[in-house]
């Protein structure tokens, strides 16, 4: 195994893909061990709270941001899928503990808020990679999640690692930055809405010709998705931790 | 205007209605899409964008966090000059001072440039009751009002509409009100605003009072603002002798300097220009120049309610620009009458609740119109997070819920999972359960139905990440 300063790292797996998409979770441990790293899962981990949070639920969120603290609380690195839910993690966790009125798990939240990294971001910025040495030889548009764009701000970074993917032909998705339509609860307490944003994704996506859509989030997939399969469009979707696990 | 947002239902259910009309899609598509192009054109040229953002945040902030003696020091400013000034608690105060100015002068009409404030106050049907007439000059705002219709933006309250629906409102109402249409108007822009200028231009020349807003209001000298594209601002703000301004508080800029950053954001961010055609200012009165008797009411109507609001107290510092609207998804969509208010998108679903308080269902929807995608907060001149006052809000709503004898089966379903959440075991435990339950249903039940009646459900798999890891211990 790399040694990469001797840190210790943990997978948040997220509880989406845990129960949902669990290929995602297995695709990171292999790109992972590919890559040197020795990656720990933390059994006590649940959710990140976030589908509680956004929904205005914060005494309900508590429960959940305590699971997650006592699962990583020690880890250097906490790495997760998704975009959405490193961004509940630095961005949220704070605000769920203030709540709490608990100045102990405040103080935990502060160590591991900012040692919880979306997957792009683990492997650029702290192991230094961009080739991670997949091979996938398909048509490729990805969509850059809002979350992972405008709360984190990991810019080019899926892009870049999706680029020196052997064989993969990316094509640029037209409205890429637009969200989908999705938003958590949103997708069902404003259905019609998160249908019509997500129908004219699914379009953007069907017009570029790719086989597959590639995305750092599960959700967001899940609902493009949902509507591509319904559609019978023949455009399936992937984790990006999936394109890059491929060999 | 007969229309009204009194009674609007919730935002889901206003939505569903605005996002089957085709035809509204289209225009709302094309509209946001031009605006969106030309304003990002404009803020790339500024290299300095982001400090610049940052100096407005700061004015603004320093205005509301002294906000009690920026309002004496504007007063006095303006009474200094020649002013009168009004305070108004709310939008009854409000409409009954200018209703009183216009029966002081036995003016039985008014012209208007656009405003939010008038629009958020009800001022025009206030003056209608009393038998005053108010014209609005703006030429979107004159397409609204002649199609008793409703504004459904900030800057452009007739983006709903396109130039042929234009042509027929015009040619249909134009004569029921002043000058008729002219025979034969074709749906050419340039016809159509040569019938507008024709219409408005014997109600400047023949009215004794006009009404406005401000833009800003400069504390230490006493100047109001008005920042507008078409010169019909510049007429009323000119011509008639008596003006009356209704601004709200968080209006008021503490000095004439700083109003040099919001003046270089407002025009970039909203209508995508480099500068806007026309910056009206003026200080009181100028004896024999302009109106001779001016009026300010310095209205609340909940802005101290939002100013309380610790979280929420940011949205203050919105400048109208609207550019929250044209980069938001939903509102591309929906469009704004779905919001049910003057103030629609974004910057809607945060300022009414804010100005109203949390407690019906239809402001209560508002904080959800919304995934949360954060482009508004990325467009916002003066950095307002509108994103965290969304969530932050959506707490206010489900904390007023809280003492609910029977609660509501999205809380009752949170706390189910909030338990779940709470024990590895017990999320283990509900994977396998609902695992099985998904692979035998491939329609959900309840509320969840809405997932699946345009949806496709993922295969579930056969086996949970964790049982995954459990089995093989990350080596599978």
């Amino acid at each position: 195994m790399r040694e990469i300063g001797g840190m210790k790292v943990a997978l948040q797996v997220t509880c989406l893909n845990d129960a949902l998409f669990p290929g995602t979770g297995i695709a990171v441990v292999r790109l992972l061990h590919r890559l040197g790293v020795d990656v720990d899962f933390p059994e006590a981990q649940t959710c990140c709270g976030q589908p509680m949070v956004n929904t205005g639920y914060l005494d309900e969120a508590v429960p959940a941001v305590r699971a997650f603290v006592s699962a990583f609380e020690g880890y250097d690195a906490i790495v997760t899928p998704s975009g959405s839910c490193a961004g509940s993690a630095r961005h949220q966790h704070a605000l769920v503990a203030k709540r709490s009125g608990d100045p102990g798990l405040a103080r935990v939240v502060a160590e591991t808020s900012p040692r919880t990294y979306e997957l792009s971001e683990f492997l650029v910025d702290v192991l230094g990679v961009t080739d991670v040495g997949a091979y996938f030889p398909h048509r490729v548009t990805y969509h850059p999640t809002c979350h992972s764009l405008r709360m984190l701000g990991v810019g080019d970074r899926p892009r870049r690692l999706l680029e020196q993917v052997r064989g993969l032909r990316l094509v640029d998705l037209p409205h890429a930055d637009e969200c989908c339509g999705f938003g958590g609860t949103f997708a069902v307490k404003n259905a019609d809405t998160s249908i019509a944003m997500g129908a004219d994704k699914a379009h953007h996506v069907r017009s570029t010709g790719a086989e597959v859509l590639v995305a750092g989030d599960n959700s967001c997939l899940m609902h493009i998705g949902g509507l591509l399969s319904r559609q019978r469009s023949g455009v399936r979707v992937l984790h990006l931790a999936e394109v890059l696990a491929s060999q | 205007m007969t229309a009204t947002f009194v009674g609007m239902p919730a935002f889901p259910t206003a939505a569903r209605e605005k996002l089957a009309d085709s035809q509204l899609r289209g225009n709302l598509a094309r509209a946001t899409g031009t605006i969106r192009a030309k304003r990002a054109a404009a803020v790339a040229e500024v290299p300095e964008w982001e400090s610049l953002r940052l100096a407005g945040a700061a004015v603004k902030d320093r205005a509301l966090h002294d906000l009690d003696r920026q309002l004496v020091r504007l007063e006095a400013s303006l009474t200094a000059r020649g002013a009168t000034v009004h305070w108004a608690r709310d939008a009854a105060d409000a409409n009954a001072i200018v209703v009183d100015v216009a029966r002081a002068h036995d003016a039985d009409e008014v012209v208007k440039v656009k405003s939010m404030v008038t629009q958020e106050i009800g001022l025009n049907e206030a003056l209608e009751a009393e038998g005053i007439a108010a014209w609005e000059t703006d030429l979107a705002e004159l397409i609204v009002q002649l199609g008793d219709d409703l504004p459904s933006h900030i800057l452009v309250p007739a983006i709903h509409r396109n130039r042929a629906e234009i042509r027929e409102i015009f040619d249909r109402r134009m004569a029921d009100v002043g000058r008729p249409a002219p025979d034969g108007l074709t749906d050419d822009p340039a016809a159509l605003a040569e019938a507008a200028r024709e219409h408005l231009r014997e109600k400047f020349l023949r009215s004794t009072m006009a009404v406005s807003g401000a833009n800003f209001a400069v504390a230490e000298t006493g100047t109001l603002v008005v920042v507008e594209s078409e010169g019909n601002g510049r007429m009323c703000l000119t011509l008639p002798k008596v003006l009356v301004s209704v601004v709200g508080i968080e209006k008021v800029v503490p000095t004439w300097a700083e109003l040099d950053p919001l003046l270089r954001l407002l025009p970039r961010s909203s209508t995508g220009e480099r500068m806007n055609p026309y910056t009206s200012m003026w200080t009181g009165v100028i004896p024999g120049d302009g109106p001779q008797e001016v009026h300010v009411v310095l209205l609340d109507n909940g802005r101290t309610r939002a100013l309380a609001d610790e979280v929420g107290r940011q949205a203050l510092r919105c400048i109208r620009c609207s550019a929250c609207l044209n980069v938001c998804p939903v509102y591309e969509r929906t469009g704004g009458h779905a919001y049910g208010s003057v103030y629609p998108g974004p910057i809607g679903a945060i300022l009414n609740p804010l100005l109203r308080g949390t407690g019906d269902a239809q402001t209560d929807s508002l904080p959800y119109a919304s995934t949360l995608c954060g482009a508004c907060f990325e467009a916002c001149p003066v950095r307002i997070d509108i994103p965290s006052v969304l969530v932050d809000l959506r707490a206010q709503v489900v904390d007023g819920h809280r003492g609910d004898a029977v609660p509501k089966p999205e809380a009752a379903a949170m706390s189910a999972v909030s338990w779940v959440f709470g024990r590895p075991r017990r999320l283990a435990a509900a994977e396998r359960v609902s695992g099985l339950a998904t692979r035998l249903a491939r329609r959900l039940p309840g509320p969840a139905a809405a997932w699946t009646d345009a949806r496709d459900l993922p295969t579930p798999p056969r086996e949970s990440f964790r049982a995954w890891w459990r089995r093989t211990g990350g080596g599978g």
